[in-house]
Order: structure tokens, then C-alpha cells, then sequence
């Protein structure tokens, strides 16, 4: 009983549910749809369910990075921009190297990709933690700055490349999974140790819910922020390379586009509050799951890929609504105990954090 | 943005500082010196253009140059009406989208026109609704909030219709881009305004006498300033801040229908992608701090102004790639948030 009531608590349950219903749906509408073989021209395996995980690869990245962003109390915008220029940097670095097809190339592409969204991420960070300038206005720069910056690399052109072994990122299977899906989950896994085995997750969950006094309980802030958003930035331009290697084409004005806004929705999914101080890697990773199965599902059921924003926006207004004090006392008639009118939202957040910390 | 949890020592300090400050004109002069940053800015760009390229003087340029950015001078003005309560409305480029859609497709299928036009506003109006609620009564992040909005009225858009829809040849929105000849020049060199732009000009004329003259105006600049001193002087708050997301989303769907009317009754679900962003940028070069209660609506006209005038410099100068367009908005943005920083931080110590 108890068991099926931290369940309840826990916020990613919900997405592990509406995973649930869509696929559901989905195999409603065609009992075949979570069928998986093997294809017999590319003797991989195939399938809705892996189409679902190759696509989440990408989300999995910009997530992954959105959600310590968060946990400081701050946003990053660039992400969708930070991929198109990790795709583009990739795209253009293969297409005017000597030796193509090598895998030195690609991780020639790989290197100079993540080296300069480390670049930008660390501009980020500075204007952030050592000038001082709100997150989301920083960010919204590096937006345009960085989609603009993708297109100067480029030369405004929609730059293709043949290259193999980078192909095989997203078209390549390791284990029966899309190599990018195997990857994305062993940087989830490094980033978690890295989070949880040493003291870095808890300074940052520290400066998210009080800057001043984790500077008193001696943190330094900047150096955390300014990583935050360089790790941030890194791993969008990952997101960035596994989303071109799937056409081996980056589209300057589409690669990424409105992705940072699927990066909030996944981390707000997962249960890392907006309020900052408290992060779920396994959350926001669940999270981005289900935005990959909405995606697909909205595309299954017919409905324009344009139109996939409005479910998104319809799952984050209950989600947001859901976080909210006010339904919350109604809701929930323990937390109306907690709730003292000068720190409502962070009472709540304890109670409902406690049993996810060891959960990393 | 507006931090309704400050602790009540906070509250003296912000209150001891106000006293100390050295008089109210130089207080008043701080708030300006963006602005006219701005306005220099502005003016140095237009007569380097003017020098480089000529014809930037010129009354057949400067009002196609109004003309078009009408819709964004609505959208600004409605930006900055809550951006100085502290919020953000990052909904207003979708906006524009589905009440474009959603007029045209009425007007095809047999409402009345002006009726549709009204129509058009009503749709903006209830996704303000929507965020201001959110906003208010939910605790919800104005930046989420609306967040939500921009996917919910993009999708909207998209959902009736992801291919052009064209209003009928006699729909008097129409109307709203009948060329006015105000100054008969030589050859094309006329001064034309459009009753788009009239509206708009109306739009910061009655924006200017809201913020200014009126109590829920002023209740604005109260709320940006600080949420909890104007909820302790009395000012209904709650009401007030609802009302500024439905203004700007109101506001929205006007410009929706200017724009709709500029480019002949089309309306199309991509449009206005990126538009919340020239709003932003227009209210933040025009001064307006984005922790709210600073900043004028002319202001932000300023800003817009410092847009059209680096497009128009793009545009004249072919050498400059279009692709540097983004960046270049990016880095004289970065520039007004770097100045603002730099006063503020000056008025604070």
C-alpha cells in the first residue's frame, strides 16, 4: 500500500503512465503497432517502439542538460540553437575534410561540435554567474545569437555530408537499440554518478534554492553556474549531432527549432521544480520519453506535425497546474498543512522530493 | 521575475534606498538614459544609412518602413505593458497566428467582416485570459504560462489549418491597407499611410494615457516595482494583472489583423514565428528593465524603430549576409541588457 502511494507521489509516475496510454492508443487504433521484428533488407531490428527511443535520443540530451539549468533557478533557451549548431559544425566539418568517410572524421566533427557549444555555454555561464544578467534574457540571446551562428558556419546553406560511421549514429543498432538511444543512456548514467557520487548535484540543488546562503555554507556559485551551462550546451550540440546523423543534413532554421521548449516540458514532466533546488535526471529521461511517444503518437493518429504543440501545451498547463498551491489544497490535503502563505511552493517540494533524492 | 516572497527586510532596504536617493529628477533621469541610448542610437543609423546609401530620408521609405512594422509597434506596446508589471508574454507571435486564422476562416465561411475582425481581437483576448489566470491565480511562471500559450495557439493555428487561407476579395479587413496619400511627392516618393498604421499610432497614443493617466496604469508600474508594497498600499493586484495579459493578447490579435490586412488577406499557421522575440527586444532597447516597473511605451516605439532601421541597413547594404541578421539583433540586444545592468547596479550602490 505504501509502496503504490510513493508511486502516486512520485512525479514521473505519471509520465511512466501517460507513456502508457498513448501507446495504448496507439495499438488501438493498429493492434500491430508495438509489434517489433526484423527488417530483412537492413537485418536490423524495427519497429514503432524503437522509431520512439531513436527519436528521444535527442530530447534525452537537451533534457538532461535543461534540468541542472533548472535546478539553479535558471533557464536555458539556447538549447534548440545550440543543436543546429552542433549539427551544423558537424555537417560542414565533413563535408570539407579531406577524408570524409574516416572515423577520424567523425570525431573530428564530434570534437569541434561539442568544442565550440562549450565555447558559447561558457558565454552563457559568464553573463550569468559573473555579470549578473537574468537567465532567460542571456539565453534568449544565445538563441538568436547561436541559430544565427549556425547559419554563418553553413553559409545559410542546408549543408549535407556522407560519412559512414557518423550515420550510424542514429541508424545503427547496438544491442537492438538505435546506437544514439545506447549512447544518450550511458551519458545519462555518467552525468548521474557525476551528480550523485560527488558533491556537485547537491551544491547545485543548493544555489537553486538559496544563492546567498549556500555562498555562506561556502559554495562558490560561479564556477557551478558557469559548468551548469556549459554541460547544458554540450549536450544539446550531442542532441544536436544524433538529430542530423539521422538525414545527414542540417536545416539552419529547423534543426533544434522550438526544442527548448520540449526540454522545459520534459525536466517540468520529470519533476524538477521551476522554482529551482531540487533535480530528477530519471525524471527528466522519462520525461523525454513521452514527449518522444506524443510526438510519434500525434504523427501516427494523422494529426499535422504542426499541430503536436497544442497537446504539448495542453500536458504542461495540467502539469503546471497540477504543481500549483492552489490545487495542490485541494487536492492533496496534507500538503494544505504544510503550507505556511511565505514559502508555500517549497514546503510542498520537500515532501514530495525526500524520496527521490537516492534516486538520482 | 516579480518575487512575491520578498522578506520584509528586503522591503526596508528598498524603501531606506528610495529616501536616500539625491533628487527626483536625477532619479527620473536614470530611467530615461536607456531610452535615449536608444534614440541616439536610432538616429546614428539612420544617418550613417542616409550617408552610405541614400534615400533613408526619404518619405517613400520611411513609410513602407511604419507601414510594415505596424504589427510589430501593437506588439511591442503590448509587451511593454507587461513587461513592467514583471511578467513576459512570450505567446504573442502564435497569437497572431491563430487570430489570423481563425478571422480568415470566418470570413470564408460567411461572417460578417467586421464581425470577424472583432472575432480576431476576442481570440487574442481569451489566450490573455488564459495566461493572466495561470499567472495570478495559480502561481504559474509568467514565462511558463505563456510558454504554454505559444504551443497551445501555434497548435490551434495549425489544427484549423496548416495551408494559406485567403480571406474573400470583399472582406472590408481589407480595407485596413487602403493606401492613404497623406504628401504627394515626385514619383514615388509619397508619404502613404495605411489605417493599419493609424491604429497602430492610436495603439501608443492610448497606451501612453493608460500607463500614465490611469489608475490600473499606474497600479502597473506599482506591481513591477514591487508586488508586495502595492498589494500593502491596496491596489487590487490580481485584477490589474489579469487585465495586462488580456491587453497584450487583445493587442495581439490586432496586430493580427493588420498584419492579415497588410498582406492582403492571407493567413497562414507560420506566422509571426520569432515575432515575440522582436517585441522583447524592442521594449528592452527602449529601456524598459525586465524586472519590471521602469520603462515607457515610447520607449519601446524607440525600440521598434532601432529594429526596422537595422533591417532597412541589411537590406540596403547587400555586402551584409542576411544569416548575420540574427546575430547582429542578438549582439545589440546583449548591448542594451549589458547597459541597463551597468545602471542599475550604479543606482543600487
Amino acid at each position: 500500500m505504501s509502496l503504490v502511494k510513493t508511486a502516486l507521489r512520485t512525479p514521473w509516475f505519471w509520465a511512466i503512465v501517460g507513456i502508457g496510454v498513448l501507446l495504448a492508443i496507439n495499438t488501438l487504433k493498429d493492434p500491430s503497432y508495438l509489434q517489433i521484428g526484423i527488417n530483412p533488407t537492413t537485418g536490423l531490428v524495427a519497429g514503432n517502439l524503437l522509431d520512439i527511443v531513436r527519436v528521444s535520443a535527442p530530447i534525452i540530451m537537451i533534457a538532461l542538460g535543461m534540468t541542472f539549468v533548472i535546478a539553479t533557478e535558471g533557464i536555458d533557451l539556447s538549447v534548440g540553437s545550440m543543436m543546429a549548431v552542433g549539427g551544423a559544425v558537424a555537417m560542414q566539418t565533413l563535408a570539407t575534410i579531406d577524408d570524409p568517410t574516416s572515423v577520424g572524421a567523425m570525431l573530428a566533427a564530434i570534437g569541434l561540435a561539442i568544442l565550440l557549444a562549450v565555447v558559447l555555454g561558457a558565454i552563457n555561464g559568464l553573463l550569468v554567474a559573473v555579470v549578473g544578467l537574468q537567465p532567460f534574457i542571456t539565453t534568449l540571446v544565445m538563441m538568436l545569437a547561436a541559430r544565427g551562428i549556425a547559419r554563418v558556419i553553413t553559409g545559410g546553406q542546408n549543408t549535407n555530408a556522407t560519412n559512414e560511421p557518423f550515420q550510424q549514429l542514429a541508424n545503427g543498432q547496438l544491442l537492438g537499440l538505435p546506437t544514439s538511444f545506447v549512447i544518450a543512456i550511458v551519458v545519462v548514467v555518467l552525468v548521474a554518478l557525476l551528480m550523485r557520487r560527488t558533491a556537485l548535484g547537491l551544491t547545485i540543488e543548493s544555489i537553486g534554492i538559496n544563492p546567498k546562503a549556500s555562498r555562506l555554507a561556502g559554495i562558490r556559485p560561479r564556477p557551478i553556474l558557469i559548468a551548469v551551462y556549459v554541460l547544458a550546451a554540450a549536450l544539446a550540440s550531442i542532441g544536436g549531432l544524433f538529430s542530423v546523423s539521422e538525414v545527414m543534413t542540417v536545416s539552419v532554421s529547423g534543426t533544434g527549432n522550438l526544442m527548448e521548449l520540449d526540454a522545459i516540458l520534459a525536466v517540468v514532466i520529470g519533476g524538477t521544480s521551476l522554482a529551482g533546488g531540487k533535480f530528477s535526471i530519471l525524471g527528466s529521461t522519462i520525461g523525454a520519453l513521452l514527449i518522444a511517444t506524443l510526438n510519434k503518437t500525434v504523427l501516427f493518429l494523422g494529426v499535422a506535425a504542426a499541430a503536436t504543440p497544442a497537446f504539448k501545451a495542453i500536458v504542461i498547463i495540467a502539469l503546471v497546474l497540477l504543481q500549483s498551491e492552489r490545487v495542490r489544497s485541494y487536492v492533496l490535503p496534507r500538503a494544505r498543512k504544510n503550507a505556511t502563505p511565505s514559502g508555500p511552493a517549497r514546503a510542498t517540494a520537500e515532501v514530495d522530493g525526500a524520496g527521490e533524492r537516492s534516486v538520482a | 521575475m516579480s518575487d512575491s516572497r520578498t522578506p520584509p527586510t528586503a522591503l526596508a532596504e528598498e524603501v531606506s534606498s528610495a529616501t536616500r536617493t539625491r533628487s527626483p529628477l536625477w532619479e527620473r533621469s536614470q530611467t530615461f538614459l536607456p531610452t535615449a541610448a536608444a534614440l541616439v542610437l536610432l538616429i546614428t543609423m539612420l544617418v550613417y544609412a542616409e550617408l552610405a546609401y541614400g534615400r533613408v530620408f526619404h518619405a517613400g521609405t520611411i513609410s513602407s518602413l511604419l507601414v510594415s512594422f505596424a504589427p510589430t509597434i501593437i506588439l511591442a506596446v503590448g509587451m511593454t505593458v507587461v513587461i513592467l508589471s514583471g511578467g513576459i508574454d512570450l505567446s504573442v507571435g502564435a497569437v497572431v497566428a491563430v487570430s489570423s486564422v481563425t478571422g480568415v476562416i470566418a470570413m470564408g465561411s460567411g461572417l460578417d467582416g467586421w464581425l470577424a475582425i472583432v472575432l480576431m481581437i476576442a481570440v487574442g483576448a481569451a489566450f490573455g485570459v488564459v495566461s493572466g489566470v495561470m499567472v495570478q491565480y495559480f502561481g504559474v511562471q509568467p514565462f511558463i504560462a505563456t510558454l504554454a500559450m505559444m504551443f497551445l495557439a501555434r497548435g490551434l493555428a495549425s489544427i484549423l489549418s496548416t495551408t494559406p487561407v485567403v480571406a474573400p476579395e470583399d472582406s472590408p479587413i481589407l480595407l485596413l491597407a487602403t493606401d492613404w496619400k497623406l504628401v504627394d511627392g515626385p514619383k514615388v516618393n509619397d508619404f502613404t499611410i495605411t489605417p493599419g498604421l493609424l491604429i497602430a499610432v492610436l495603439v501608443v497614443i492610448g497606451a501612453v494615457f493608460f500607463l500614465h493617466r490611469t489608475r490600473t496604469g499606474r497600479s502597473v508600474y506599482a506591481i513591477g516595482g514591487s508586488e508586495p508594497s502595492a498589494q500593502l498600499m491596496g491596489l487590487p493586484v490580481a485584477r490589474t494583472r489579469v487585465t495586462l495579459y488580456v491587453i497584450s493578447g487583445a493587442l495581439a490579435g490586432l496586430a493580427g489583423v493588420i498584419y492579415t490586412a497588410e498582406v492582403g488577406g492571407k493567413a497562414q499557421n507560420i506566422t509571426g514565428i520569432g515575432w515575440e522575440l522582436d517585441a522583447i527586444a524592442a521594449v528592452v532597447i527602449g529601456g524598459s528593465l525586465l524586472t519590471g516597473g521602469v520603462g515607457y511605451v515610447l520607449g519601446s516605439v524607440v525600440g521598434v524603430f532601432v529594429l526596422a532601421a537595422l533591417r532597412l541597413i541589411i537590406t540596403k547594404d547587400g555586402s551584409i549576409n542576411p544569416e548575420y541578421l540574427t546575430i547582429i539583433t542578438g549582439a545589440v540586444l546583449l548591448m542594451f541588457v549589458l547597459l541597463q545592468k551597468v545602471l542599475t547596479s550604479r543606482k543600487r550602490s
